[in-house]
């Protein structure tokens, strides 16, 4: 790459090369580790750990589908088997589903936005931190013998300190609060950075669409994340303090619980959603071999999705017996939502439509996902129509469409995401093979556990029941379903041998391996930390494929400027543009490698378990550890900022 | 290690670069024109989290109503509806300390570190009446967070108000350590501006706590 | 296998699912409490919902899933690689207004005011020939109680065919949820809260009803019978159970009752006629006629009581009855005497 107006001699480049790396340079091994702001490096913490759950969540099920596959068996008692499908629950929702999409985007974002980090890129390190010790917190509840045995979403008064006295529930409680502060900060990182981090040209409508969907799920966690903040903490002051929020008997409502929980728990699963359709609509287009069409309808229902999952929650609480008309004016919201993601449905037929498929790995994973979603999205209309609901509210069949739109619309982009961007991640190809033979297990195993499910609803089962009587016709199905569930995890056991022998044996991959269109595909693989040495300036929404000769941007003179070439590569800066035009504004300073992120998280688990252990003198630590951190780190703000 | 795409120059004359720039050369930008350009990224990140936190505390005025709603006589237990002489003055007060910031920011913006310092200060006492004045309240009410849920509500909502007046009266602190040893000038005093925009909050909150927990109780 | 006969194989597959699903469905239903099996007004109201949901289901899967394979498989003419410059064609809008606007909206018209016209026909209170019966919900059992007929019984709900039911819903404890796939959708027993079922029964039997909300440790064993009898079966039972049983005049019989009342049973169990009145655990008045023990978890016979009665906690594991050591002598004269309670 030309860094001045002539080419500079060997050396020179040479020079260049090296003083980048100072630049740049983190210290090795767990130093590095424990203070590195690289969002790229963050990004992928956030993937392997959230796949570490994801893995442990798997064998949590695979447990519970052994105990299930015949009536009355003895694998598992039920005290132990409601700590499983709890664990399994929080697991795969708050540690697995919610951080490994935010994974994705503290990786992709500022690469596709043409940028060399996010807005706030210390904060960034606290969330993952923050997620890290959440999840370790709730999982050394198994630890003591005492895991949370509410179920996932905890239901007042069974989970009140009258009938669930030990400390199981204080871990969910706790554990909630925590790992919600992890996902608030990141969609504040999300959305200033996509404000303010655009390079020259991408105006709004020329953002990618994963940035949009990302855009649209941090909106959500914004507004939505506050209220199971609120249901957990006023549980946990009733369990702790006494009070009296969901006490019948002292005039509070346990269906207060319940209006609090979902009014988070519905948008939640269009915050998992929603990023995954993103990936989708990244993927299809690369392998169809043209752009998404109807890409501004896709980006409105995108922001539609997010506006009208605020308006459904009620649908969670349809057997509560609240006024009937008021359910119908929430079953018919819930109706209305299955129209954005037609749209964007019918933008995936179009886009392939026209265009000629190739069917690699990841694009697999799509046409899976599509299918899947077909079934679950269609299953999810059906629950929408409050009497049916009343019939399968509860039973096995809503087991089976949240684990297709849950497991299936979101677990399989996440697959197919994984195949396409790890080899930017690592420089290493996976097997072609072994992706696919992974795809087909899952597939297959998936829908072989998860199908049946529909029917056993119908035939009257129960759902986070531990046994079951034989006599009732539910027997085989169990059975089937559990197999199924096996070969699922099989499936998902040869990505993870995929991902362990490509790191070592997979083709290197080079910048561009897919021919992508987007940014991130215009840096080496992996890319260097500063992202571009010289900031990329757009033309089109689709820059690698419209524009041959990718143009990049020079510093200039001006504050505002001299960030976005070399200049600013050698000293740590990035440039801030305005909102909408992306014109340049200002020069922001990376921050160098600290530990104040991390001990800020570490003031706040100890906060927590001094919560947990009723010990204020922990608490109190704790506090003082975070509140010193936070305000070394607000001391140079700044200089920071020029 | 760089990007392995030639960087011939493109300008197409459209964009913010220079038209018709020697071939080779990477494109100069222009800065935008003052009048677009926007605030601080961390001034967008106090706002986002603003935004969060008001959601919070709208999430506790709806149980607040809700928990009232489903209840036929309100306050429960025969609690009498808060007293509301000395809260209106010391809301007059809250409020009110909002003024001495907004001075403060403007004197910093053309420089003036000591009347940034005075604002905050003056700022800081108001605030910190406010709470005082929490805490006498406190303990003259006569029932406790545990007594039912009216209690719980109206301790839960007032006292997490006043853990953001706390936390807003050591970050002032903070800045007011930073002013005194004068980190914060005409062009940077970034710390002073989110502050500023928290304090507004809390006191903006403040206002439909007020009018929820207080004014309508005394409607019927 | 190659590429095009790998894609056909998925979409058999795929088709195949549904297909093979709803041949179990039918074919599966009739032992099972079967939602498919409607054998009351409000579950046959909702299953005909359902037929009509699932033949849109079927053509919607059937017609997106068809054209997802066509484009997926399809070779336009010419490179097919429009990557370069390629934009939307008036195609492409008119696709996605019709198959993701237009269409699902008007299905989804349908399927709401299908919602609201069986919404409303289900939630109507009947006015006169209404049943009466308060359900209380305890871990993990069913108080029933007939205020109209004065009979209190637990875990056996029986109702007279044809006439109007309204079942009064509370809990003692947590939320529990009452349903009975084959007779109505559920409705939840909330704290502080009293909530109403309303369904006809149409045709005599023993449905299988199970608790649907997750109420801790033995909610899996939290089931319950309702017995749909005719009128004037179902009068007959009701003045049968609303009398206190008869004095026991077999000597085992009244050494049971002897065991009974003196033993621990009487400190949580009320059998009407004796001094036997604990509340904690549910009414056994007339427990010989009953169908189940446990809250349905296991058939009512004598062999069965006995184990229950020494140690229900090999049974129903973390139920709330605590295990009862009698001699084998105590043992047998309890099972006699509950068991001629008839």
């Amino acid at each position: 790459m030309a860094l001045t107006e002539d080419r500079p001699s060997a050396s020179a480049e040479i020079d260049i090369e090296e003083r980048l790396h100072e630049a740049w340079a983190e210290p090795a091994g767990i130093a590095g580790f424990l203070t590195s702001v690289d969002h790229k490096r963050i990004g992928m913490r956030y993937i392997y750990t959230a796949f570490v759950f994801f893995f442990i969540g798997g064998i949590e099920a695979l447990i519970m589908r052994t105990q299930l596959a015949g009536p009355n068996n003895h694998v598992l008692g039920p005290e132990q088997y409601d700590q499983l499908f709890t664990m399994h629950g929080i697991t795969m929702i708050f540690l697995f589903n919610t951080p490994v999409l935010a994974g994705f985007g503290n990786y992709l974002l500022p690469l596709q936005l043409g940028t060399r980090d996010m807005a706030f890129p210390r904060l960034n390190a606290f969330s993952y931190w923050i997620f890290l010790l959440s999840g370790v917190f709730m999982y050394s509840s198994f630890l003591v013998g005492h895991a949370p045995d509410g179920g996932w979403f905890s239901y007042v008064p069974l989970t009140s300190r009258h009938f669930s006295p030990g400390v199981n529930l204080d871990f969910w409680g706790l554990g909630v609060m925590f790992v919600g502060i992890s996902t608030t900060v990141g969609a504040v990182n999300f959305i200033v950075s996509a404000f303010k981090m655009r390079c020259p040209g991408m105006t709004v409508n020329r953002m990618p669409i994963f940035v949009w969907s990302m855009l649209a799920m941090a909106f959500m966690v914004i507004f939505a994340v506050p209220s199971v903040t609120l249901a957990s903490a006023l549980l946990e002051s009733d369990r702790l303090f006494g009070t009296a929020f969901y006490s019948a008997a002292h005039g509070g409502s346990a269906l207060l619980y319940q209006h609090l929980f979902w009014f988070w728990g519905h948008p939640e699963v269009y915050i998992l959603f929603v990023p995954a359709m993103g990936m989708v609509s990244t993927i299809i287009p690369v392998f169809a071999r043209r752009p998404l069409a109807g890409y501004l309808w896709v980006a409105t229902s995108l922001i539609a999705i997010a506006f009208i999952s605020f308006g459904v929650w009620v649908h969670h609480m349809f057997a509560t017996g609240l006024p009937a008309m008021a359910m119908a004016f929430f079953a018919g919201v819930g109706l209305l939502i299955a129209v954005p993601s037609g749209v964007q449905f019918m933008s995936w037929i179009a886009t392939m439509w026209r265009g000629r498929v190739r069917w690699t790995t990841p694009m697999l994973f799509c046409m899976g996902f599509a299918f899947i979603f077909l079934l679950g999205g269609i299953t999810g209309v059906m629950v929408s129509v409050l009497p049916f609901d009343w019939q399968v509210h509860d039973s096995y069949f809503v087991v089976a469409h949240f684990h297709y739109v849950l497991n299936g619309a979101v677990v399989f982009p996440i697959f197919g995401a994984l195949y396409y961007w790890l080899p930017k991640m690592t420089g290493r190809m996976l097997s072609e093979r072994l992706g696919r033979l992974s795809f087909w297990t899952m597939a297959i195993g998936f829908n072989v556990s998860f199908f049946p499910m529909h029917i056993l609803g119908f035939l009257g089962m129960p759902r986070r029941v531990y046994t079951y009587s034989s006599g009732l016709g539910w027997d085989g199905l169990n059975l089937l379903a559990s197999i199924g569930g096996f070969l699922f995890g099989l499936g998902t056991a040869l990505t993870l041998l995929n991902v362990v022998v490509s790191r070592f044996k997979g083709e290197p991959a080079g910048p561009n391996p897919w021919e992508a269109d987007t940014l991130e595909w215009a840096t080496t693989s992996p890319p260097p930390h500063y992202n571009f040495d010289r900031i990329p300036v757009v033309t089109s929404r689709h820059p690698l494929w419209d524009q041959p000769e990718l143009a990049y941007a020079e510093s200039g003179e001006e504050e505002a400027t001299r960030a976005y070439g070399l200049t600013g590569a050698l000293e740590r800066q990035t440039p801030i543009s305005t909102g909408l035009d992306a014109a340049p504004e200002q020069t922001m300073e990376i921050p160098r490698d600290t530990y104040l992120p991390l001990l800020v998280a570490l003031g706040t688990a100890v906060i927590f378990l001094g919560l947990l252990a009723k010990a204020i003198a922990v608490g109190a630590v704790g506090v003082a550890l975070a509140a010193l951190a936070l305000v070394r780190w607000a001391w140079r703000t700044e200089e920071d900022l020029r | 290690m760089t990007a392995a795409t030639s960087s011939a120059a493109v300008t197409t004359g459209a964009e913010p670069g220079v038209p018709g720039a020697p071939p080779g050369a990477g494109v100069r930008l222009q800065p935008a024109q003052r009048s677009a350009r926007g605030h601080p990224t961390a001034w967008w990140g106090m706002v986002i989290l603003i935004l969060t936190e008001a959601t919070l505390f709208g999430g506790l005025l709806s149980s607040y109503f809700f928990i009232r709603a489903i209840n036929h006589t309100w306050p429960l237990g025969g609690i009498r509806a808060p007293d509301l002489h000395r809260i209106s003055i010391f809301t007059g007060v809250l409020l009110g300390s909002s003024i001495p910031i907004f001075w403060a920011e403007a004197a910093i913006k053309r420089g003036n570190l000591r009347r940034l310092r005075v604002g905050l200060a003056v700022s800081w006492l108001m605030g910190a009446a406010f709470f005082v004045n929490q805490v006498l309240e406190y303990r003259s009410l006569g029932f406790g967070p545990r007594t039912n849920a009216y209690g719980s509500l109206f301790y839960a909502i007032t006292g997490l108000h006043g853990a953001h007046v706390v936390i807003g009266l050591l970050i002032s602190l903070v800045v007011q350590l930073k002013a005194g040893l004068g980190r914060l000038s005409a062009e940077r005093h970034l710390t002073a501006q989110v502050f500023g925009l928290y304090w507004h909050f809390v006191d903006g909150v403040w206002v439909f706590v007020f009018a929820s927990l207080y004014l309508s109780t005394h409607l019927h | 296998m190659t590429e095009p006969r790998a894609r056909r194989a998925r979409a058999a597959l795929r088709l195949a699912g549904p297909a093979a699903g709803v041949v179990v469905l039918g074919a599966c239903s009739r032992r099972a409490p079967s939602t498919l099996d409607p054998h009351g007004s409000a579950a046959a109201r909702i299953n005909g919902v359902w037929w009509l949901m699932l033949a849109l289901a079927v053509a919607v899967f059937a017609v997106v899933g068809g054209l997802l394979l066509v484009g997926a498989f399809r070779r336009p003419r010419g490179e097919g690689d429009e990557t370069a410059g390629g934009r939307d064609g008036p195609t492409d809008t008119t696709w996605i207004l019709a198959g993701g606007v237009i269409i699902p909206t008007v299905i989804l018209l349908v399927l709401a005011v299908d919602t609201v016209r069986t919404t409303r026909a289900l939630r109507a209170a009947a006015h006169a020939g209404v049943e009466h019966v308060e359900v209380v919900g305890n871990d993990w059992w069913w108080e029933v109680r007939y205020p109209r007929e004065g009979v209190l019984t637990a875990n056996e709900v029986h109702i007279p065919l044809g006439r109007p039911i309204e079942i009064g819903l509370t809990t003692k404890d947590v939320i529990h949820s009452f349903w009975v796939p084959q007779l109505a959708g559920k409705l939840d027993t909330i704290p502080g809260q009293r909530n109403v079922l309303r369904f006809k029964a149409t045709r005599t039997g023993t449905y299988r009803g199970e608790c649907l909300q997750y109420c801790g440790l033995q909610h899996a064993n939290m089931g319950f019978l309702v017995v749909v009898q005719s009128p004037a079966d179902f009068a007959t039972w009701a003045a049968d159970n609303a009398q206190p049983p008869p004095t026991p005049s077999d000597p085992l019989v009244a050494e049971g009752e002897q065991v009974f009342t003196n033993q621990p049973c009487a400190g949580c169990h009320t059998i009407r006629g004796t001094s036997a009145t604990g509340t904690r655990g549910p009414d056994l008045t007339h427990f010989g006629s009953r169908l189940a023990i446990g809250a349905n978890a296991v058939p009512n016979t004598a062999a069965n009581l006995g184990a229950w009665v020494s140690n229900s906690q090999d049974v129903k594991p973390g139920n709330l009855m605590p295990p009862i050591p009698l001699s084998g002598e105590e043992l047998r004269a309890v099972v006699a005497y509950l068991e001629g309670q008839r």
